[in-house]
């Protein structure tokens, strides 16, 4: 059987916005899944999530949410820049089933991006994939000591050294620990484990929504509020059968390009201080705070918090809001440029960022990294125009590509979503649609699964809500971009040397609470 | 070079007049919350049912924990009465956990924490900063007083990079008991005199993780706290304001 009849025949479409019955969720043989799963990505397609539901007997459902390519495979591998025009790149989504026991063969030998996917399922459920490469936990943390309850990653021999920092870091960054083995200043490999920032997120989800959830939602990761906070919306509001006005449709996808705007300025300027380009540093760290207090004008709140609510947006932006933000924003572009524009022209700086901290396109695509950390190594994935919501879609966002896969790749990439933003912004809020501005909450419908999809500024975010009979949270999944692309940061140095790090760890700002959920 | 002098000349002075002035607040800001009991209907609860996180009691009388509050103002949406208002004051800093309790009186901010302090640190004061287990809101904050419109620094205030050049310990986040470790052996590594501030509502009371078995119920549990500055996050304003206040500084 080919890839593409074996798709057809076992992935079951879904749409976003729309819930599946339970039921209509076959399970199939586990070799058709794992070949399901396998020939989806070969084809271009993405493993957006990978998880169990647990049950008394041992028989657990396994789902895998699915990006499918269709029609032939392209990549922007060499091509500069991308602008995408409606219906040229069309993705569907699909999920496949399957059923399995206390243990089941691992796929990340056929399937590297679901490598992590397995290890969380086995710290959590106890599942364990047989035949994983690299088999620990995902969020158990290395004691006060450095005692890991696993052993990590560490060279032998008589002139490597291996450096250990964290959990707690130099600045106000939040807690990981991160080993080096390193000889003289080359770093061979980085391990980074994580676990610091575990709140207990998703078992807490059980049994939901409750009225403290959407807060919860907005502190998955607090520099993603809006965007966490619509992918929760998304899944309710598809599990209830609502959608929400074009107007709040509008005023979420504002608040989120505004999010973006405000980390990418933020990465850049934090990028140009780790090198001590101070002009540059100073400038755009004071224009992110225009942006944050843009995003507070909007909903009192510098971080988006309040603005997202399942059924519209807590908030409106009346005539005169929606011209004095576009104004300011509008304000922005040209003092934000001029700062860039001293550092892309600054020969010092560009020597410590090309060639720094390089991913190849191979390695990103392979294990499944995301958001600007992908597109800069040239893959060709963003959720605005592949999951586009109607905004999207009318408004559709300039996209780009690098090849290069370095700091100077991945920087460059924020600038140009900063850009792009600043025009969606200029033609959304220009010309604002009507609707309501919030519908009531909705009751789950029950047994039923629903997906969200949100491409947050680290990248795509995919939330997955499964509904019991009755009518609360089964299980709930979180999938931040983190979690696909803190492996990109250990890749990424490899063969670098230690110094390289911050300004690695820069271009990256991965989320910690995020990934440790 | 020529470039980036006249790039810097026309990018200009862009530092806050805070303490000079009062700073300006947008109009949706969500500041300090203020009660009036009497206003309350008779066997009207409907605050205290749609308060995330618990932070409206009524059992003796209206009480608001502003340690608690995420300053969501789901309760003044509810109040038929205008009990419960929403004014626009950024000053939230309080001594004690206690003072965070609204009961109707006006919230009792902080005051120079000892004459120890503001004699040894009114100058000078670096911070050691720990985030344990926050979601990063309450970091950016304090990322941002370090920037060049909050810019601390003008009030010899530093974040620091290790615990040995500290005078004072910030906590963010509820401590997860996977930080409790590092936040006790962060404040054992400060030379005395020291103190520690909790900064969020998941350093004061666990904030929207209050119920979770995985954190702490705020950072009291690990170390002993002598400012609070509440807010989900709080505004750098009130950061400023609160961390100055302490030090027994003159502020607006």
């Amino acid at each position: 059987m080919t890839g593409a009849s074996l798709l057809k025949r076992v992935v079951q479409p879904m749409r976003l916005g729309h819930s599946l019955p339970l039921d209509s969720l076959e399970p199939i043989a586990f070799e058709s899944f794992a070949s399901a799963v396998d020939h989806a990505l070969q084809a271009g397609g993405r493993l957006l999530s990978l998880f169990l539901r647990p049950s008394v007997r041992d028989e657990h459902d396994l789902h895998a949410i699915l990006a499918l390519r269709a029609g032939a495979e392209q990549d922007a591998h060499d091509s500069s820049r991308t602008t995408l025009s409606g219906g040229e790149h069309v993705f569907t989504l699909g999920v496949v089933s399957t059923k399995v026991g206390a243990s089941f063969p691992s796929l990340t030998p056929r399937v590297l991006a679901a490598h992590l996917f397995e290890r969380e399922l086995y710290e959590r459920h106890g599942v364990v994939p047989e035949g994983h490469p690299w088999l620990r936990p995902v969020r158990k943390w290395p004691s006060n000591d450095g005692a890991t309850p696993w052993p990590m990653y560490a060279l032998g021999g008589k002139e490597v050294h291996e450096v250990r920092v964290g959990p707690v870091h130099a600045g106000v960054i939040e807690p990981g620990h991160f080993r080096f083995q390193c000889h003289g200043e080359r770093v061979f490999r980085l391990e980074i484990a994580l676990g610091y920032q575990h709140r207990g997120l998703l078992p807490a989800m059980i049994g939901g929504p409750r009225k403290r959830t959407i807060h919860r939602m907005e502190t998955v990761a607090g520099d993603t509020s809006v965007g966490h906070a619509w992918a929760y919306a998304q899944v309710v509001e598809a599990l209830g059968g609502v959608r929400v006005s074009p107007r709040a449709e509008a005023l979420r996808a504002c608040a989120l390009e505004l999010e973006r705007m405000a980390n990418h300025m933020g990465d850049l300027g934090a990028l140009a201080g780790d090198v001590g380009f101070l002009p540059t540093a100073s400038a755009l760290v004071g224009l992110r705070g225009d942006v944050l207090n843009l995003s507070a004008a909007l909903c009192g709140s510098r971080l988006g918090h309040g603005l997202v609510r399942v059924g519209g947006v807590g908030f409106d932006a009346h005539p005169a809001l929606a011209q004095s933000m576009r104004e300011t924003s509008c304000a922005l572009r040209a003092p934000a440029q001029r700062a860039n524009t001293l550092l892309w022209a600054s020969p010092s700086a560009m020597g410590r960022f090309e060639g720094t901290g390089s991913v190849s396109h191979e390695v990103a695509r392979q294990l499944g990294f995301v958001g600007p950390v992908a597109r800069a190594s040239g893959v060709d994935v963003d959720a605005r125009r592949d999951f586009p919501t109607e905004t999207y879609r009318t408004h559709p966002v300039g996209l780009w590509f690098k090849h290069q896969g370095d700091v100077y790749a991945r920087g460059r990439m924020r600038w140009r979503e900063v850009e792009a933003s600043l025009s969606f912004l200029d033609e959304v809020l220009a010309q604002l649609p009507e609707g309501e501005l919030r519908l009531a909450e909705p009751e789950l419908a029950p047994d039923s699964l629903a997906v969200g999809i949100v491409e947050g500024w680290r990248g795509e975010i995919v939330h997955v809500g499964v509904s019991d009979s009755n009518r609360t949270f089964a299980s709930y999944e979180i999938v931040d971009p983190s979690f696909h692309n803190w492996m990109g940061m250990e890749m990424a140095l490899r063969g670098m040397e230690i110094s390289d790090f911050p300004l690695c760890n820069k271009s990256f700002n991965l989320s910690y609470a995020g990934h440790d959920l | 070079m020529w470039n980036i002098l006249r790039t810097r000349a026309a990018q200009g002075q862009r530092t806050a007049a805070f303490p000079a002035s009062a700073p300006a607040l947008p109009e949706r800001f969500r500041g300090r919350l203020a009660l009036e009991p009497t206003k309350c209907e008779e066997g009207c609860s409907r605050c205290v049912a749609a308060c995330p996180t618990e932070a409206i009691d009524q059992e003796k009388g209206l009480a608001l924990d502003l340690g608690r509050c995420l300053f969501c103002t789901e309760c003044v949406a509810v109040c038929p009465t205008d009990a419960l208002t929403s004014t626009g004051d950024y000053r939230l800093a309080t001594r004690s956990r206690e003072a965070l309790i609204l009961r109707g009186e006006s919230l009792e901010l902080t005051q120079r924490l000892s004459d120890e302090v503001a004699k040894r640190f009114g100058r000078s004061l670096g911070i050691r900063v720990v985030s344990a287990g926050g979601c990063a809101g309450c970091e950016a904050e304090v990322n941002a007083l370090s920037n060049i419109i909050f810019d601390i620094s003008r009030f010899g205030v530093h974040v620091v990079a290790s615990p040995r050049h500290a005078d004072a310990l910030l906590v963010t986040g509820p401590v997860s008991h996977a930080m409790k470790g590092a936040v006790e052996a962060t404040y054992r590594a400060i030379p005395a005199p020291k103190f520690v501030i909790a900064v969020g509502a998941c350093a004061i009371s666990g904030g929207p993780y209050a119920e979770s078995s995985e954190v702490e119920q705020g950072v009291a549990s690990t170390v002993p706290v002598d400012l609070f500055i509440p807010g989900c996050p709080p505004h750098p304003f009130t950061l400023i304001d609160g961390i100055l206040r302490a030090l027994g500084r003159s502020v607006p």
